[in-house]
């Protein structure tokens, strides 16, 4: 019968990780893709640390993972509320936009 | 009573700066409810009293070995200690550069004296961790108070996009360290520094570690603005306001260096020949990039990032150094850097033209001529951060040199050369447009509070407080020696 050990749980966190950052590089269109992409990123890491958690035996692990919970909860809220005072501002949310400064 | 509880009243009496802060905070969430933004002047006053507070108890209660507390979740050490007086002191200079500027600008919304404390508490935690959780915790208090910190002035545009640019690039990061700090925690078992180190030095560890230190280092040197993770630094200090700026290139780097130089020489000091590499890589591409960005700036702020960047590649070269040299110099080189640049952005403040804020470096034309006082600060001050003797950065960077070279990084040492000289163009670049070019308009006189603030800070650039110095060193050499 087949197996589901640890490698497989960091496969799918690496990919989770992987699709995460790639949301945010490459969407060219809506800032609230990238907020979700972090929120992919984010718990993916979650995976991470309760896969090991569950393979070593260890209870750290699984607390660390409910910090990033309730972090990761704060970082949504602060960014959603800049996203709101950008928004009042400039009257549109696509990336490409966002460019009055550079060089 | 149970160990837990035991522990935790052991444990208090040597959080009393962080307990203060915190404190602090709560109380001024109330206060400022309460009166609105009428209590702006006087809690941003008792903001700098906390500040000045918690660093003075810091030194106070200095214990004279390490002391792990909180069920070693967090340190009371030589480090730590050294890290939260520098951070204390800029963050308290800061905060009254900024509380006279928005004053001026009639902009005296009372949180911001409650959001820059809470910063502060990061940084604070940042600097004494000593587990993984605490570490990103600390760093996520810091950041999050900083992205509220650079969107600040809600109607602007450009502050809002360096808020969130700011905010984006960050979370990446903050993504980064999780994900190193996950590889990390499964390959050695724990989350504990001193049981990570324990189990690196039985053997431990093999690619995944490697990862995920390298993901960790990444991850902090953004957090330090080193190059190439320094995309986000030269937007957030254009866009975020000027007082906020001052306060993003001070407080936060001593935060990220300290914390830098715990992660590398407590957990993976056994791993040394590994990170050295990537310590060695992100020091040489700071130098250089940060110099040679900053060479096309017109906007002083803009390019003030890019010496920070550079600046940030010198520090971390010390860092690279090995534990005999390196963290000392690198300490004491920040604390040589700081009042430089706190000195430059209260005269960037001052940089007023009826009532506006100008921040060009073709705006310094001829000032010379205007503002005598101002051009010989701006002078002492730029000559600092650019390492001319007899400032005061001088004697950093040649701490800096010295380290690398008896470490045997004598590569590094030309590159953080070259990176030094092509610096000095543009830092000249500016000095040539004070003193010898045709006199734009007038600037206003600038405010007590400013020109005092860039006083203290241009004569704090002198070597003259040579018996300060000394006591600076040897501070610096005790509080590395008990730490690592």
């Amino acid at each position: 019968m087949f197996e589901i050990g640890l490698s497989h749980y960091l496969f799918v966190a690496a990919a989770l990780f992987t699709i995460g950052v790639f949301g945010i590089f490459v969407n060219r269109k809506n800032v609230i893709i990238i907020l979700m992409s972090i929120e992919l990123v984010l718990l993916s890491v979650n995976i991470n640390l309760v896969a090991f958690s569950a393979y070593l035996q260890n209870l750290e692990g699984q607390i660390f993972a409910m910090m990033v919970l309730t972090v990761a909860a704060a970082e949504a809220a602060v960014g959603l509320a800049i996203l709101v005072t950008y928004f009042r501002n400039r009257g549109n949310i696509a990336v490409e936009d966002i460019n009055q400064m550079r060089g | 009573m149970n160990a837990p509880l035991v522990d935790l009243t052991n444990s208090l009496p040597l959080a009393r700066p962080e307990l203060l802060l915190a404190g602090f905070a709560l109380i001024a969430v109330v206060i400022g409810a309460w009166f609105k933004d009428r209590a702006f002047g006087a809690l941003s006053f008792l903001a700098v009293l906390a500040l000045i507070g918690a660093g003075g108890l810091a030194i106070m209660f200095q214990p004279g070995a390490p002391v792990e507390i909180l069920q070693g979740a967090m340190v009371v050490d030589g480090v730590g200690v050294f890290a939260k007086v520098l951070i204390a002191f800029s963050a308290a200079a800061t905060l009254l550069l900024g509380a006279d500027h928005f004053k001026h600008t009639k902009e005296t919304r009372f949180e911001y004296p409650i959001v820059v404390t809470l910063a502060v508490l990061g940084m604070f935690v940042m600097v004494s961790a000593q587990d993984l959780i605490s570490l990103y915790v600390g760093v996520e208090l810091q950041s999050l108070s900083a992205y509220v910190l650079a969107a600040w002035r809600r109607d602007d545009a450009r502050s809002s996009e360096a808020g969130l640019k700011y905010f984006v690039l960050s979370a990446i990061s903050s993504g980064l360290l999780l994900f190193g700090s996950s590889f990390v925690y499964g390959f050695t078992g724990s989350v504990r520094f001193d049981a990570i180190a324990a189990a690196i030095s039985e053997g431990a560890g093999g690619v995944g570690l490697i990862f995920g230190i390298v993901m960790m280092l990444c991850a902090l040197g953004f957090k330090m603005s080193a190059a190439p993770f320094h995309m986000w630094t030269p937007d957030v200090y254009e866009g975020a306001p000027t007082p906020v700026t001052a306060f993003f290139a001070a407080a936060p780097k001593v935060a990220a260096v300290a914390l830098m130089a715990r992660v590398l020489y407590e957990p993976f000091a056994g791993l040394e020949d590994q990170w050295r590499q990537v310590v060695a890589a992100l020091a040489a591409i700071s130098m250089i990039w940060g110099s040679i960005g900053a060479l096309l700036q017109t906007n002083l702020k803009r390019l003030m990032a890019y010496s920070s960047i550079a600046n940030m590649g010198f520090v971390l070269m010390g860092l690279a150094s090995g534990v005999e040299n390196g963290p000392t110099a690198s300490l004491l080189y920040l604390s040589f850097y700081l009042p430089a640049n706190i000195g430059v952005f209260a005269l960037i403040l001052a940089m007023r033209r009826d009532g506006q804020s100008v921040e060009t470096v073709a705006d310094l034309a001829g000032l010379a001529q205007k503002r005598p006082w101002m051009a010989a600060m701006f002078t002492m001050l730029l000559f600092s951060i650019a390492g001319i003797p007899p400032f005061a950065g001088f004697i950093g960077k040649l701490l800096v040199f010295t380290a690398a070279v008896d470490a045997g990084l004598v590569w590094l040492a030309i590159v953080g050369a070259i990176g030094a000289t092509i610096a000095a163009a543009y830092y000249l670049r500016i000095l040539a447009s004070v003193w010898f070019a045709p006199p734009a308009a007038p600037l206003q006189t600038a405010s007590g509070m400013v020109a005092v603030t860039a006083t203290a800070m241009a004569v704090l650039t002198f070597p003259v407080l040579v018996i300060v110095l000394g006591m600076l060193q040897d501070w610096a050499e005790a509080a590395v020696r008990m730490s690592f």
